[in-house]
């Protein structure tokens, strides 16, 4: 009980170590979920649009890597990462911007997954109109993608929600440094072995609260557009 | 006032033409060509091929065998053509978005679609729709908005696919009418239904199919006042093709 006086106590309070935490963590997961969404958003409709073959396989995989283990990701890109990696030369592991990158990594095939169903199935709906209106491929995805915006919202918070709980890959590249690479789940993890519960559960409700209000913003956006454009 | 299209597309000419699905012939031997002038009416029970007719003449799918010409040229890019489908499917748009949307495809340049909605707006009777969800319609006002959409390009030909198949009569009527309308301005209307009654309102001329073959081709008048063959003296009787 006393804990979690103290941990409101620290919210309510504006702690600025806290805050200083919940910044960071918005700061890296919803770059990251952008990032993710400018990549896997034209390499889904890609996938349900194109026919190439082995097509079938691509979507195995891609389906697959939705459940990238953090963990693993995070290796992979600490390894291309650290001084004698490929990308050693950047010089950005123990950063934020290593941490956008893994969960990038990991957020961008949840993203290209969601969308090539979202935009097979609404293909699936428009080929006929599309080809009767002579439409050509890239007015055809430019169209798709626009039509299944209110759709794609969902695959932007299963990604968004992916970064935001996720950490593992980002405690392996960000290092948990205090008050530079440390995130909300970073912080939980370390605090809780710590034993500093009420800085672990202030953390904890902030996230909760934070998903639950995006979802909420997000959720009122679609139910507004589907009123505007049916 | 909608400026039609230069009637290049036509005549369509269908020589000859098998249209397969696997091993399934759903066209045989199939010859017929369209020209300029009164709606040409495709009757026939379910199944005699009048859809899959349409689409080849649209030039959506390809003919298996045989060969089809619009305007003389095999290649034609449907800039000229427009189809309404049975079932259409409306954008995830308002309804003045649809017609927008069709513009744009049509290459009407952008300060000319805001009008041009208006006016196709007007034309299919929407006036006051136009902000709504176009899949919030009724089936009746979907159907006339799928209407506009396909009027946007300024068709010389218009296929039209059952257009009132799923339709109450008043709004079976609303289409009709709009037919008739877009006939009078030229524009060459190609539509099938299974419905006798609606051809003998709209036809100039009729063409009967049956299991994928042409079976008979004449002017209205003569078609429904003397039958040549004996399916479609059973067909206009109302006895069941099979």
């Amino acid at each position: 009980m006393q804990t979690d006086v103290s941990a409101l106590h620290l919210i309510l309070t504006h702690d600025p170590a806290l805050f200083a935490i919940v910044r960071l963590s918005l700061l890296v997961s919803l770059t990251a979920t952008l990032f993710a969404a400018a990549i896997g958003v034209p390499f889904g409709a890609f996938m349900a649009l194109i026919r190439f073959p082995g097509r079938e396989g691509a979507i195995v995989v891609l389906n697959a890597l939705m459940g990238l283990p953090p963990v693993v990701v995070g290796l992979a890109i600490f390894l291309t990462l650290s001084r004698s990696g490929p990308l050693g030369s950047w010089g950005i592991l123990f950063t934020p911007q290593a941490m956008i990158v893994a969960q990038t990594v990991l957020v961008a095939p949840i993203i290209a997954a969601l969308t090539r169903q979202t935009v097979e199935d609404l293909w699936a709906e428009y080929r006929d109109e599309l080809a009767a209106m002579h439409v050509g491929p890239a007015r055809r995805v430019a169209t798709l993608i626009w039509d299944a915006r209110f759709s794609l919202v969902t695959a932007l918070l299963a990604g968004f929600g992916r970064a935001a709980a996720e950490v593992g890959a980002i405690i392996i590249v960000g290092g948990n440094i205090d008050g530079f690479t440390r995130t909300m789940t970073t912080a939980i993890a370390l605090e809780t072995s710590k034993g500093d519960l009420p800085l672990a559960i202030g953390l904890g409700i902030v996230l909760i609260f934070i998903i639950i209000l995006i979802n909420a913003l997000a959720w009122g956006a679609r139910r507004a557009g589907e009123r505007y454009a049916g | 006032m909608m400026m039609r299209a230069p009637a290049s597309d036509l005549p369509i000419e269908l020589g000859n033409i098998d249209i397969m699905v696997g091993d399934v012939a759903i066209i045989s031997g199939l010859s017929l060509r369209l020209s300029a002038g009164q709606p040409t009416i495709l009757i026939g029970p379910n199944g005699a091929g009048k859809t899959t007719l349409l689409r080849a003449a649209m030039g959506l799918i390809p003919v298996t065998r045989g060969h089809v010409t619009w305007g003389g040229k095999d290649i034609a890019p449907p800039t000229g053509r427009a189809i309404l489908f049975q079932r259409p499917t409306m954008l995830r748009r308002s309804a003045a978005g649809n017609i927008r949307y069709a513009l744009a495809c049509a290459g009407v340049p952008r300060a000319q679609r805001a009008s041009r909605t208006a006016e196709l707006i007007g034309l299919v009777g929407l006036n006051g729709l136009e902000r709504r969800p176009a899949r919030r319609l009724s089936g009746g006002e979907q159907q006339r908005l799928a209407l506009a959409r396909a009027l946007a390009r300024d068709p010389a030909v218009l296929f039209l696919d059952e257009p009132s198949a799923s339709l109450d009569p008043a709004a079976t009527k609303a289409i009709e009418d709009l037919i008739h309308d877009i006939a009078a301005r030229g524009v060459k209307v190609v539509m099938a239904t299974h419905d006798l009654g609606q051809a003998r309102r709209l036809a100039g001329d009729v063409v009967l199919l049956h299991r994928g073959r042409l079976v008979e081709q004449a002017p209205a008048s003569e078609f429904f006042a003397a039958p040549k063959t004996e399916e479609a003296r059973k067909f206009i009787a109302g006895e069941l093709l099979v």
